[in-house]
């Protein structure tokens, strides 16, 4: 726990002195070094964004069309595991998996909803995915598959809320997409569990905060099983 | 990473960038006094903070945003205080090695949740108030006294605890918006006490002590407005940390059945999404372990 601060902390964080307006091309320049030194200090692999494929769209619109890409697939992933589950799985892992199931395939079915009510011509159609990387007769590869989903969309949202926009609906999607992370991070804790027990939050940092990533980064690692090409060039940054 | 290149990579599009910083060794005692306390993760809100002194633009850390972030800090204490007041306890050491190590892991991330909002607010934080954990107000007598020597008891505290942060960060979410480091910190917490609140849930689902027969079996995300613990000395209170879960609408989409998927019940309608609570929501449900 930390004991001691100093008054630099106090200046570093709250002094809201207007200096001198920076000119255009000198911010965009600084833009351009910092955002390079923020991906280093992530440590995230660089990713490229699509420009042609199924849209997302822009504004808040665009980031629930977002939302819809990583329920669809997660959605899919989960009716298939119940369908088919794997060898050897126990009652109380098919109750959870079903359970799972049921809110995934609930998330997914809002935005559907939610979205064809907020902008019906923007929706994006339903995504073709890829599963031909996972074995679903093996708990290993299920249930594995199951953290990598649950812990990418915990990362999605978290990532996501500052793209959302401060007016209009942009504070109640907000909300909406904060009622559905939480419940993401508790099948993330209960996954992790299932395959090693105690494990339920060892993706913290030594904050003991989750992380959070761009859309860019999740569509690179979600691109591995979805076969529909996806453009996200056009949602907020 | 060395945190000087920073300042020294926007140095080569803003040569001024030291001046802006007032002066090259002050800005580089706060980045040294910064770097010191302040880890990666928290490094977008400390840089963030730095270029708000330099440029006057975003992440202006409003009061609005202040209050928020020191309202999420007394939370914090409270569940800090918890785990560390149970810790060692008598109903504590009845748990099996795995579960001590389970409350051990949720003791040091609520005490890393704690030191990490100090170090973002800085002399803003406020203090940490005096807790009397048996819910009495500091009588020390509350409907909660004995929980150190009941480990049912401090596991039905311990998810009430974790279900009221998901849901009391849930509600502040909007109000930091306006600071984007911020709220996404503010998230990155937020799944934290989720991650939590599921174990602590499956914990009590083992144990099966003090649940309910009719909220049997209890499940890591929750059920309708279910707290899943039989507690009759502060039932009341406990059930105000769950009400308004039931709902099973949404933005005025009725979850239950969408879509014509009839294993979407009602309860999990209501599973699928955590429901917010209000400041003024959360702080009656603390207002008795406050002293």
């Amino acid at each position: 726990m930390q004991t001691t601060k100093t008054s630099n902390d106090q200046v570093a964080l709250n002094d809201e002195r207007i200096i001198q307006p920076v000119s255009r091309r000198k911010f965009l320049g600084y833009v351009g070094a910092t955002s390079a030194l923020l991906a280093t200090a992530a440590s995230c692999k660089k990713s490229s964004t699509n420009s042609t494929g199924v849209d997302l769209g822009s504004g808040d619109v665009g980031i629930l069309n977002y939302a819809y890409a990583l329920e669809q697939l997660e959605a899919a992933f989960y009716l298939q595991v119940v369908a088919t589950p794997y060898s050897g799985i126990s009652a109380l892992e098919m109750e959870y998996m079903t359970d799972i199931r049921n809110h995934e395939v609930a998330h997914r079915e809002f935005f559907k909803a939610a979205i064809t009510a907020a902008a019906a011509s923007s929706i994006i159609p339903s995504l073709e995915v890829n599963f031909s990387s996972i074995d679903f007769t093996s708990r290993t590869s299920v249930l594995g598959t199951a953290k990598a989903f649950e812990d990418l969309g915990v990362t999605a949202y978290n990532g996501a809320g500052q793209l959302i926009s401060t007016t209009g609906n942009g504070p109640t999607y907000l909300g909406l997409a904060g009622k559905i992370v939480s419940v993401e991070a508790r099948h993330a804790a209960l996954i992790a569990d299932l395959i090693t027990p105690g494990t339920f939050a060892n993706t913290v940092d030594a904050n003991a905060l989750d992380s959070a990533r761009t859309p860019a980064q999740v569509l690179a690692i979600a691109g591995t099983y979805i076969k529909t090409q996806i453009n996200a060039s056009n949602l907020p940054s | 990473m060395n945190l000087q290149n920073i300042i020294s990579e926007i140095e080569k599009v803003d040569p001024e960038v030291y001046d802006r910083l007032d002066t090259r060794r002050k800005a580089m005692k706060k980045f040294a006094n910064l770097s010191g306390k302040v880890a990666l993760a928290s490094l977008p809100i400390a840089i963030g903070s730095m270029l708000q002194t330099a440029y006057g633009k975003s992440s202006s850390v409003t009061d609005l945003v202040t209050d928020t972030l020191n309202f999420a800090l007394t939370l914090e204490y409270l569940e800090a205080a918890f785990y560390n007041k149970i810790a060692g306890s008598a109903g504590y050491l009845t748990a099996s090695a795995a579960d001590q190590a389970a409350l051990t892991k949720i003791k040091n991330d609520e005490n890393a949740h704690v030191a990490f909002l100090k170090g973002a607010l800085g002399a803003a934080a406020v203090a940490s108030p005096t807790f009397d954990l048996t819910g009495g107000k500091g009588s020390g007598t509350g409907p909660f006294a004995g929980y150190l020597a009941s480990y049912a008891v401090q596991l039905a505290m311990a998810q009430t605890f974790e279900d009221t942060g998901v849901r009391a960060y849930k509600g502040q979410a909007p109000n930091l918006q306006s600071s984007r480091p911020y709220l996404t910190a503010a998230l990155e917490i937020h799944s934290v006490e989720a991650r939590h609140a599921s174990h602590i849930r499956q914990m009590r689902r083992a144990l099966d002590a003090a649940i309910p027969a009719g909220q049997k079996p209890l499940k890591p995300w929750i059920t309708l407005n279910y707290s899943g613990i039989d507690y009759p000395p502060a039932q009341a209170n406990i059930n105000l940390s769950y009400a308004g879960e039931e709902v099973v609408s949404q933005a005025g989409v009725t979850i239950t059945g969408i879509g014509g998927y009839s294993y979407i019940t009602a309860n999990a309608a209501s599973e699928s999404f955590d429901e917010p609570l209000t400041k003024a929501q959360v702080l009656t449900i603390v207002d008795p372990f406050i002293v």
